[in-house]
């Protein structure tokens, strides 16, 4: 996984709540069977208006998703990261995530950062009359930082270690094998397994 | 037997959520979050193909192929058994199946009698049981925990990490509870009072929480019931939902295949009998319902907590007091084509969808075929029927569902998920209007430009013969 530090670039303001997974990757994009190779459905249903945010010249270069709340809830798919991340944005700020979305952004290196309602509306704000200008989000000091303006955000002291040194979550656990196994002999006998019975 | 890490757990009070969760810690403490074991790991075609490839790429192997299962269920198609068109769909199939074959996973494919939908798959079979920890790369994995097990629906780096060291580092939830007091009335469902929980909280308010869900309307539900409300718990945003097992859980489980036998099944049962939340044990968050005040529910917009009272009206935005509501409101009316102050029972549908892992079980077509039996559905109308699995199916054929929905000029299909998420030919067509038993009515959620009304079974089949939004009470 690439590791996170700090990030700055250019704003796409998404004047959205609620934008579940359906919206941000149709089902339709889903049948692939790679990692990458996902920008084109970003978003798809959208796209297709020309009027829609990402299809303004003035937001082709923006890296950073500024989005209302309830980003990313509905359907597990990490896809949705995925294509984000192909599109080419490095960061997600909203109010607040859907938690598998957020759970699975971390993991793929997609920094989201939760900022209250107000600073949202501000960075719109900016960014709808500045398409040109830069935020910078910096993970390292926990604050996103815009002009004359900073907000702190609060972030998980584990998540934050993990997304700066870009780590496996599979190795770290695999760190503690030893206790796997040891609760593993302590299951009850009960416990179903999947292998084939005898009805 | 031995001893089992649950024994030793003190006397602190304790919610049902808690008690699960700490005899699943493998790893605690220190800066890292709790690491949880897992009893059952389901896979599918569609989040598993990239976390296969993780392993490989690591040289890793799947760690407890005894515990993993696999089905094809969301890219199957539902009006012939064997051939896929679409290409796509079919290589992720063919990956699944290859897949399971290089890892040693079992699969369910398609032709099979425990094919479908996963999460109608696994408590079928048995594997599903109280206590235990469930996960899937599925969000509506939550289904599994209205057997008192904690099930939650996962990305596919989870995926990954689960194949390979069948533990998922989990950070500690919260919990909270849903009481329903009373009694339902007659003609109000499982799936009526899950929709009107989610407009009460809105589609974020569970989030971060395991629910447990209980109270007398609660354990007067039947099992697939109990699976309804809880599959439709992360549409809230829950982490999860649960049920506390009673003796209508044990009696689902018992005899099923991989239900425990003998002695063991004794062991488990005593097991299970501890899985409930001790008096005075502290929930975070509590939601008191009154089941009388229930009547059937569907929902109007574009997130399943937009809904209201089939004998309600559409609102308008300005209903709403909340500023973000109030927008969202308009752009979903908008979407759904709606005008504010029309009755519901006079929006027509052009589609009736009965089916996916919220309501395509036995008891749901059950229902909705008592309700159509007899009767046809209405001109200009298309009822899809998909059992949620190959065994619903036989079963359903068994018990003559088929030709009551046949007769009614119903569309009785294959197993799989179907129109629920429209991933297969199973689609709407823009502008299309459908009553779907399933549990997401997103945008475009069953086919591009599609419109969907959450409903229950009951109001599917009534919809069905009416062609309009209606229940069995308006036939
Ligand atoms: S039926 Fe629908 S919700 Fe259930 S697993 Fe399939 S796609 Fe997901």
């Amino acid at each position: 996984m690439d590791k996170f530090t700090t990030h700055t670039g250019q704003v796409a303001p998404l004047r959205r709540s609620n934008v579940d997974t359906d919206q941000i990757i149709p089902a339709v994009y889903l049948k692939r069977v790679t990692k990458t190779g996902f920008e084109d459905g970003l978003f798809a249903e959208w796209r297709e208006d020309e009027k829609f945010l990402l299809n303004q010249p003035e937001y082709q270069n923006a890296t950073i998703l500024v989005t209302g709340t309830e980003f990313g809830t509905g359907s597990s798919r990490e896809h949705a990261v995925w294509a984000l991340k192909d599109y080419g944005f490095k960061a997600v700020i909203a109010p607040r995530f859907g938690d598998i979305f957020r759970g699975n952004s971390l993991k793929n290196g997609l920094l989201t950062v939760e900022l209250p309602e107000a600073a949202v509306e501000e960075l719109w704000l900016r960014a709808e009359l500045h398409p040109e200008s830069e935020i910078t989000v910096d993970l390292e000091a926990c604050e996103v930082r815009a002009g004359d303006r900073t907000w702190g955000f609060e972030f998980d002291e584990f998540l934050r270690w993990r997304m700066m040194e870009g780590l496996d979550d599979v190795a770290l656990t695999l760190r503690d094998e030893d206790k796997i196994a040891a609760f593993e002999s302590n299951r009850d006998a009960w416990r179903p397994r999947t292998l084939p019975v005898q009805v | 037997m031995s001893p089992t890490p649950h024994e030793s757990e003190g006397t602190e009070p304790r919610t049902l959520a808690q008690k699960v969760w700490d005899a699943h810690v493998v790893r605690t403490g220190g800066q890292q979050p709790d690491l949880l074991y897992i009893d059952l790991h389901l896979l599918h075609e569609v989040t598993s193909p990239q976390a296969f490839d993780g392993l490989r790429v690591a040289g890793r192997k799947v760690r407890r192929t005894d515990l993993t299962i696999a089905t094809e269920d969301h890219n199957t198609p539902t009006d012939n058994l064997f051939t896929i068109a679409d290409p796509t769909s079919r290589k992720q199939i063919e990956t699944l199946r290859a897949n399971c074959e290089e890892f040693g996973v079992r699969i369910h494919s398609l032709g099979d009698e425990n094919q479908g939908v996963v999460h109608v798959v696994g408590p079928q079979l048995g594997l599903t049981q109280p206590g235990m920890t469930v996960v899937c790369g599925d969000s509506h994995t939550s289904t599994h925990g209205a057997f008192g097990s904690i099930a939650f629906g996962i990305g596919t780096s989870e995926v990954e990490h689960v194949l390979a060291t069948q533990t998922l580092p989990q950070a500690k939830p919260k919990f909270m509870a849903v009481t329903v007091n009373g009694s339902l009335p007659e003609g109000v469902s499982a799936k009526d009072l899950i929709l009107k929980v989610i407009s009460i909280t809105g589609t974020g308010g569970g989030k971060g929480h395991i629910v447990e869900y209980r109270g007398q309307a609660i354990e007067e539900l039947s099992m697939e019931g109990r699976m309804t409300v809880c599959n439709m718990s992360i549409e809230w945003g829950a982490k999860a939902g649960m049920i506390a097992p009673d003796e209508k859980t044990y009696d689902y489980v018992k005899g099923r295949a991989h239900a425990p036998k003998g002695e063991e099944w004794d062991a488990a049962v005593e097991y299970w009998q501890t899985l409930k939340t001790d008096e005075g044990a502290v929930f975070d968050k509590e939601i008191v319902i009154d089941a009388a005040s229930l009547s059937p529910f569907v929902t109007w917009g574009t997130n399943p907590g937009q809904g209201v009272e089939l004998s309600g009206t559409v609102p308008a935005p300005e209903d709403f007091d909340d500023p973000i509501a109030r927008t969202t409101a308009a752009g979903a009316l908008e979407y759904m084509g709606l005008e504010a102050g029309t009755p519901m029972r006079e929006i027509d549908v052009d589609v009736v969808f009965l089916g996916s892992c919220t309501n395509g079980r036995i008891e749901d077509l059950r229902t909705a075929a008592e309700v159509i039996k007899g009767r046809k559905v209405a001109e200009g109308v298309n009822m899809m029927v998909v059992p949620g699995s190959a065994k619903v199916r036989e079963q359903a054929i068994a018990e003559g569902l088929d030709k009551v929905f046949i007769d009614a000029g119903a569309d009785w299909r294959f197993a799989g998920c179907s129109m629920c998420l429209g991933m297969n030919p199973d689609q709407l067509t823009p502008g299309q209007r459908a009553a779907s038993t399933s549990n997401r009515n997103f945008e475009g959620r069953q086919g591009k430009g599609g419109r969907t009304h959450l409903v229950s079974p009951a109001v599917a089949a009534a919809t069905a013969v009416t062609g309009h939004l209606a229940s069995p009470a308006d036939l």
